[in-house]
Order: structure tokens, then C-alpha cells, then sequence
């Protein structure tokens, strides 16, 4: 965990104990089956496949493969629930479940800060402070419209759609299962959900609050498995909407697959976000806001600021803050209390990562990792960053999904500008200066879903989320996100 | 180490940059020094640590040779029934009681650091501050504790601050000089910041916070903006300058964050008291708690832990 530092031959070597957070709290079952019309049934087919700690490679549970069958059966109680129930309370009714799962995400909040950090790999600081307490207020702010939704759309008729189709990455497991379902419920739809089959547990936690809650039957359902499991929710002929995060490859194929339906559709897809240091920028917040920017939960973030554009008269600083920034980083075990950088979320993730990190040293990038010990069992990379990288390289025009940077100088505002919005994406954005007028002109100018000024990845329920072009489309969060979820006349 | 003395130089004080500083983000970095958990060996080490540090002080209208002498036994006698304490750093007083200060501590190694430059408010006229910083080291101190004209300072005239500084630095010879901005009173992080710079160039060998008579003093976000200034100056230099935080730092668990900071800013190279100081009079006491709540496992009343 020990990194590189100065001048260590005076002084005193002063270093943190482990401190870890305690599993104890957490009671895990052994195998988790399908959550359906409010009970736990065992898959159709029988199989169930093992979710695995990428902090050390050991399995923590296994978990239900569920099939066609399964989504069959899922979307016929979501489908009952929303005729018999849902669809027909009153909205502040509504609100008081929502609210009720809210409390009791809080109450049962260190539980899922762990399965978190166990089933994803992020650290204990990153799911205790922000991935769980954002998820608890996605649910309080969505219950808080569900019986104001004639102000949301003044002088509109608001209905909701029907069943919902939910389908959500292994980032942010329960965050994003936050951002699909308390809109939906809010909005008066109900839900069949899929988490990522690396990261299911704290979507299954969360259906064990949900039972507890006193949820009608069938309002929520959770299918879990793998890709062909999304597929079958996809192509189901009686879901009205799909709300997808996930990659911009199989965004696509959704997209295709819904072409000709009247399902509504809202996708949230990759990205590779400029970030952009001009020479009056504070540089020393400037610089914790490219490590926040780009290192936060590994850098498996769909908005990472991983285009790193900085003015050529400060580039040099920068740069040598950067370095040293970086070498004070702690990459170990999430649990750790301590620990800056958690694990990948999977192999397969790091070898992916591990291919780019290759193509940059090839496309004739300078690499710079700082000397941090990797643990022998797990997941990890180093944070990198590479410099002297073109606009054409690979690594600044392909989504990396990993704690790698790239590094271009740039002289005008113009020239930035340019170079931010040549992209296939367009999810977000960061600028950093003193100066507010060029804030408002890079704000107007970019074509970004979401721009930062002066900070990087804040997110907050009452703020809209999503992106231009295979970014995706669709907004959530905020007033915005409730639009996803209704049909109006 | 380098010497301090083989910089040259001349420097103007227009000419030195000073980043700008945003308050939100130094507010969310704070905030991630505080949530490092140190526990174990690494608390008890730490907590060592900070008790080598501090600058034990008493800057009172009322101070007598009586009370300064029961403050320098303590700084040598913290906690007999605790075998193996260091002691502090330094003991901090007023010129006036350098000498019985120093007739306490001589032959060992807490050093006498005195106040001067008409402390707290620097408002005399430069051959004052010069004479009372003479008068100082005449009486023995090690360490001279200035204090900057903020006025000055706030009305724009950077370079009179620069030079009274650099003046102050001459008449030290020796002594450890030790500025304080007094950073309650500059109100933002761009003069703290600001400030700081002038104070290194002008030839500071420690910046400091505050007086301990202004509040807010020593805050996280105002130690943390010290001590980026102080490792840009080693980057760009290799020259080492030393920080106190000063005035409000009452709890072991501040002083702990406090050496957080240092040691992930500037490494573990200046967690030693050449390099880094408290200035403060209650701080022992509650390290002198926690250590003994760590070894012996109960926490103990305050009447166990002398008041000096």
C-alpha cells in the first residue's frame, strides 16, 4: 500500500494500520433466488451462476440464472400489479412506500455499503459516503413527486406507462438501481429489474427492503442473470418501456430490437468526457478534480473526465501536481477504510483495461504510474496516465472504462472546444477557470449532457443525467428523469 | 537539507505566483484528510508524535515568571507516571519571559521560541519591531515568532510586507524565524495563499497560522492552502520551510488530521518538529489522555493530567 515519497530518509516513517471495515453486520445468504410477485422463487431452469469479490477473487454468493421463462413470469406480475394495484392508488399513497424503502435503505445502509464494496470491488469510503447515501435520496426525492406530478406538467393529462424493463451496469449496482426505480414507482409503473450478473447482491438486498417494506406484490421484481436474461426482458412483447445503462454496443443492439414497438426507450451509454484546465484555474482543486475526475470508483464511470485537456502555459505543473497527486494515492483492499483505489470489477474488465494501457504504449504515449504495491489475489490497476496523446490515438477516442487518462495540451478556447466536442459521445464535461464568463460560453458551446464547473462527478437526485449522441438518449434524475416514465397529452 | 541561506536571489514580490484558490474544492480535500482512519499503532505512534510537536504556550497580559517556569517543567515532565513521552518542542512566550524560559529548559532539547514585532497586532513602525526582535534574541530565544503588518497587506502594499519580513529574517541571523499570517484577519484562502508565498520568499523558516488571539485560526482549509504553498516552493526549490498551525487545535483528533495532511502533502520527511509545530496550550493534555486510554484502556478523569 506504501507509495513513493520524498526525502524518507529524514523524518519519521509514520504509516496507517489496516483499518477495516467490519463484514460482521452483514448476513449473507448462500444462493439468492429470482424476487417475483413478492416472493422468492428458484430459476426455471434450475442454474444459478457464482458472483465473485474481485478484492480477492474468493465467491461471495451464488445467484439465480433466470430465463425466458422467468422474465415470462416477472412481467406478468408486474403486469397484474400495475392493473390491480399500482396503477390505481392514490399517488400519496404511492409516495409512503417509497418513502418507507428510502428509511429502510438508511436504516440497513452499512449492510449495503459492504455488500457493495465486497460484490463490486469499489472502496468502503466511496459506498459508504456516496453510492449509498445518493441511492437512499433518489428514493426520497422521486417519492416526493409522486403526488405532485400534475405540477411537474402543468396543463397536461399525466399517465404512466405500464410495465417497466430495467436493466443496469455493475458500476454503481445500487445506485442505478435507484435511478431506474424510484422514478418508475413514482411515476406509477411497475418494475422488472436486472442487475449486472458481476454485481447482484445489493439489487437483492434491496428486493429483501422492498418485501419488508410491505410493497404490493409484483410492483417490484428482480430477475437476475446474464446478458441473454436482459435479452429476454428486451423482446418481451408486453413491457411498455426499457430503460437501459449500460455500453454503447449493446445500446445498440436494444435499439434495434425495439425498432417497430411502441416501447419507449431511454438509454445511458458510454462516454469520454473532456475534462478542461485552463491557466487561471485553481490548479491545486484543478487537480483533485482530474483524480476525482478520473480515478473515482477506478475509473468505471460512464462520465470519467478520461480526455484531459489542459492549457499549454500550465501543462508542465499540471502535469508534475498530477504525478505527485497520484503517488500519494492508497490502491488496495476496498475494505480498507483508507484505501483511495479499489479493485477492477472483474477479469474480463481488467484485461480490457490492460489491452488499452497496451495500444497507448504502442501508439507512442508517454505512460506514467506511480510505484504502488498491487495485491497479489484480485482485480487491480495502477493509476495511469498517458502523455503526448493525439486526438487520433485510440486511448482518447475509445471508452476505456479504467483509471486511464489521457493527456492533451491545448493554446485557445476555440481550438478546446473543438477538440472536447470530436467525439462520438458527448455525456459530460469539466471546465475549470477563475473566470465565469468562459464558463457560460464552454457550457453553451460543448455538447455534453452534463457540464461541470470547477468541480467533477457530483451528482444529486434534482439534477437531470444523460448524454448527446451514442451517449445515449433520455434523461434521468431531477424533473427530467419523471418525463421517461409517463405519457402525457 | 539545503540551506536556506544559499538562495540569492532578489525577488519581487510581483513577480511571485500564487494560484488562485477555490474554497469548495479545498473544503472537499479537507474533508478526505478527516475521513482517514488512524487507529492502532499508527493512532499511538501519531499521537506521539504531535506531543513532540507542540509548542507549549502562554501569551497572556498577565503572565508571570512564576507561571512560566511551571510551563517549562511541564514541557520537560508531561506525564512522569509515563515512562516514555517525549517532550514537546518548544515552549512559546513573550520577550519579557525569554530569559526565565530559558534559565528552565537550557541543556535540554525544548527550545525557547519568543513573540515579537510588537505581537499580536505588528502595529509598531519597523525599527520597533526590529529592536523588540533584537531584544528577544538577546535573551536567549531560539525562535523568533513575527507577526506580519496585515493592514498592510490588505491595502495591497505587498512588497512593504515582503521587506519588513526580510528585514526581521536579517536581524534572526540563526534563530528559526517563524511568520504568522494571522489568517483570520486575511479572510480568504487567495490571501492566505498569497500571503504565504510572500512570507517563504522573504525568507521565512516556518509560516504559521495565527496569534491564537483572532478566530477562526488554525482551520484545516487555511493549514491545508500553507502547506500546498510550501511544497510548490520545495518543488520548484528542494528548500524545506517548516509549518505551525496555531490557535484552536485542541484534540488529539485534529492533531491527528493535522499529521494526515502533512504527511500525505508533504511526506513523512517534515513530521518531525524541525519541520512541523503546534502552537498550543490544551493539546497536550488530551494526547496525554488518549495515550494513556490506549495503554491502559480506560479513559481517565482530567485531574489526573496536570493543568501547567
Amino acid at each position: 500500500m506504501a507509495t513513493k515519497k520524498k526525502n524518507t530518509e529524514q523524518g519519521i516513517d509514520w504509516n496507517y494500520s489496516p483499518s477495516l471495515e467490519s463484514t460482521s453486520h452483514l448476513k449473507l445468504k448462500k444462493k439468492y433466488d429470482l424476487f417475483i410477485d413478492g416472493e422468492w422463487v428458484k430459476p426455471s431452469s434450475g442454474k444459478y451462476f457464482k458472483t465473485v469479490n474481485p478484492a480477492n477473487e474468493e465467491v461471495i454468493a451464488e445467484i439465480a440464472y433466470g430465463n425466458q421463462e422467468d422474465v415470462d413470469k416477472a412481467v406478468k406480475a408486474a403486469r397484474k400489479a400495475y392493473t390491480d394495484v399500482w396503477s390505481i392508488m392514490p399517488p400519496a399513497e404511492r409516495a409512503k412506500y417509497i418513502f418507507r424503502i428510502a428509511r429502510l435503505m438508511q436504516e440497513r445502509a452499512r449492510e449495503l455499503a459492504v455488500a457493495e464494496t465486497l460484490d463490486a470491488g469499489k472502496t468502503i469510503r466511496e459506498s459508504r459516503d456516496i453510492d449509498v447515501p445518493l441511492a437512499c435520496n433518489y428514493f426520497f426525492y422521486y417519492a416526493g413527486w409522486a403526488d405532485k406530478l400534475e405540477y411537474a406538467f402543468p396543463n397536461r393529462k399525466v399517465e404512466s406507462l405500464g410495465v417497466a424493463g430495467q436493466i443496469i451496469p455493475w458500476n454503481f449496482p445500487l445506485l442505478m438501481a435507484a435511478w431506474k426505480i424510484a422514478p418508475a414507482l413514482a411515476t406509477g409503473n411497475t418494475v422488472v429489474l436486472k442487475p449486472a450478473e458481476t454485481t447482484p447482491l445489493t439489487a437483492l438486498i434491496l428486493a429483501e427492503i422492498i418485501e419488508e417494506s410491505g410493497l404490493p406484490a409484483g410492483v417490484v421484481n428482480i430477475v437476475t442473470g446474464h446478458g441473454d436474461t436482459g435479452a429476454a426482458i428486451v423482446n418481451h412483447p408486453d413491457i411498455d418501456k426499457i430503460a437501459f445503462t449500460g455500453s454503447t454496443n449493446v445500446g445498440k443492439i436494444i435499439q434495434k430490437a425495439l425498432a417497430g414497438t411502441s416501447k419507449k426507450l431511454t438509454l445511458e451509454l458510454g462516454g469520454k468526457s473532456a475534462n478542461i484546465i485552463f491557466d487561471d484555474a485553481p490548479i491545486d482543486q484543478a487537480v483533485e478534480g482530474i483524480v476525482n475526475g478520473i480515478f473515482f470508483n477506478q475509473g468505471h464511470v460512464c462520465c470519467a473526465g478520461s480526455r484531459l485537456y489542459v492549457q499549454e502555459s500550465v501543462a508542465e505543473l499540471v502535469i508534475q501536481k498530477l504525478k505527485s497527486r497520484m503517488d500519494s494515492l492508497y490502491l488496495g483492499n476496498p475494505l480498507d477504510k483508507n484505501t483511495d483505489i479499489g479493485a477492477i470489477n472483474s477479469k474480463e474488465q481488467l484485461e480490457t483495461i490492460h489491452k488499452y494501457i497496451k495500444i497507448g504504449k504502442q501508439e507512442g504515449a508517454e505512460m506514467y504510474q506511480p510505484k504502488c504495491s498491487i495485491p497479489t489475489k484480485g482485480f487491480y490497476c495502477a493509476p495511469t496516465l498517458f502523455i503526448n496523446v493525439a486526438q487520433s490515438s485510440v486511448i482518447a477516442q475509445e471508452e476505456i472504462f479504467g483509471p486511464v487518462l489521457t493527456i492533451q495540451t491545448f493554446r485557445t478556447v476555440d481550438e478546446v472546444i473543438q477538440k472536447a466536442n470530436n467525439s462520438p459521445f458527448g455525456l459530460a464535461a469539466g471546465v475549470w477557470t477563475d473566470k465565469g464568463s468562459r464558463i457560460f460560453n464552454l457550457s453553451s458551446k460543448l455538447r455534453a449532457g452534463v457540464i461541470w464547473a470547477n468541480t467533477y462527478n457530483k451528482f444529486d437526485p434534482t439534477s437531470p443525467f444523460g448524454g448527446y449522441k451514442e451517449s445515449g438518449f433520455g434523461r434521468e434524475g431531477g424533473l427530467h428523469g419523471l418525463n421517461s416514465y409517463v405519457k402525457l397529452s | 537539507m539545503k540551506s536556506k541561506l544559499v538562495k540569492k536571489e532578489i525577488i519581487h514580490s510581483d513577480n511571485i505566483f500564487s494560484p488562485s484558490i477555490d474554497k469548495v474544492g479545498v473544503e472537499e480535500r479537507v474533508a478526505r484528510f478527516q475521513s482517514r482512519s488512524i487507529k492502532n499503532e499508527s493512532k499511538l505512534q501519531g499521537l506521539k508524535i504531535a506531543l513532540n510537536m507542540i509548542d507549549l504556550t502562554t501569551l497572556e497580559g498577565k503572565d508571570t515568571p512564576g507561571k512560566v517556569k511551571q510551563m517549562c517543567y511541564k514541557a520537560l515532565h508531561l506525564h512522569d507516571v509515563h515512562p516514555n513521552l517525549p517532550s514537546v518542542a518548544a515552549v512559546c512566550v513573550y520577550p519579557s519571559m525569554v530569559r526565565i524560559a530559558k534559565n528552565e529548559v537550557r541543556g535540554t532539547t525544548v527550545k525557547v521560541a519568543s513573540v515579537s514585532t510588537a505581537f499580536p497586532s505588528g502595529q509598531a513602525p519597523l525599527d520597533v519591531k526590529i529592536r523588540d526582535t533584537q531584544f528577544a534574541l538577546d535573551e536567549g530565544a531560539d525562535e523568533i515568532d513575527m507577526v506580519i503588518s496585515r493592514g498592510k497587506f490588505l491595502s495591497g502594499e505587498y512588497n512593504f510586507v515582503f521587506d519588513e519580513i526580510a528585514k526581521i529574517k536579517e536581524t534572526c541571523g540563526k534563530a528559526r524565524l517563524k511568520v504568522i499570517l494571522e489568517t483570520g484577519e486575511l479572510t480568504t484562502l487567495d490571501n492566505v495563499r498569497k500571503a504565504s508565498d510572500i512570507a517563504i520568499y522573504a525568507g521565512a523558516d516556518f509560516i504559521k497560522t495565527s496569534t491564537g488571539k483572532i478566530q477562526p485560526a488554525a482551520t484545516m482549509q487555511v493549514t491545508y492552502t500553507m502547506l500546498m504553498a510550501i511544497k510548490d516552493y520545495y518543488d520548484k526549490t528542494g528548500i524545506m520551510i517548516g509549518m505551525k498551525p496555531a490557535g484552536g487545535i485542541s484534540t488529539s483528533k485534529l492533531a491527528l488530521h493535522n499529521l494526515v495532511m502533512v504527511k500525505e502533502i508533504l511526506g513523512n520527511a517534515w513530521l518531525t518538529n524541525e519541520w512541523f509545530r503546534f502552537g498550543a496550550s490544551s493539546l497536550a493534555n488530551d494526547i496525554l489522555m488518549q495515550i494513556m486510554k490506549m495503554e491502559t484502556g480506560v479513559y481517565q478523569s482530567s485531574d489526573y493530567f496536570s493543568i501547567d
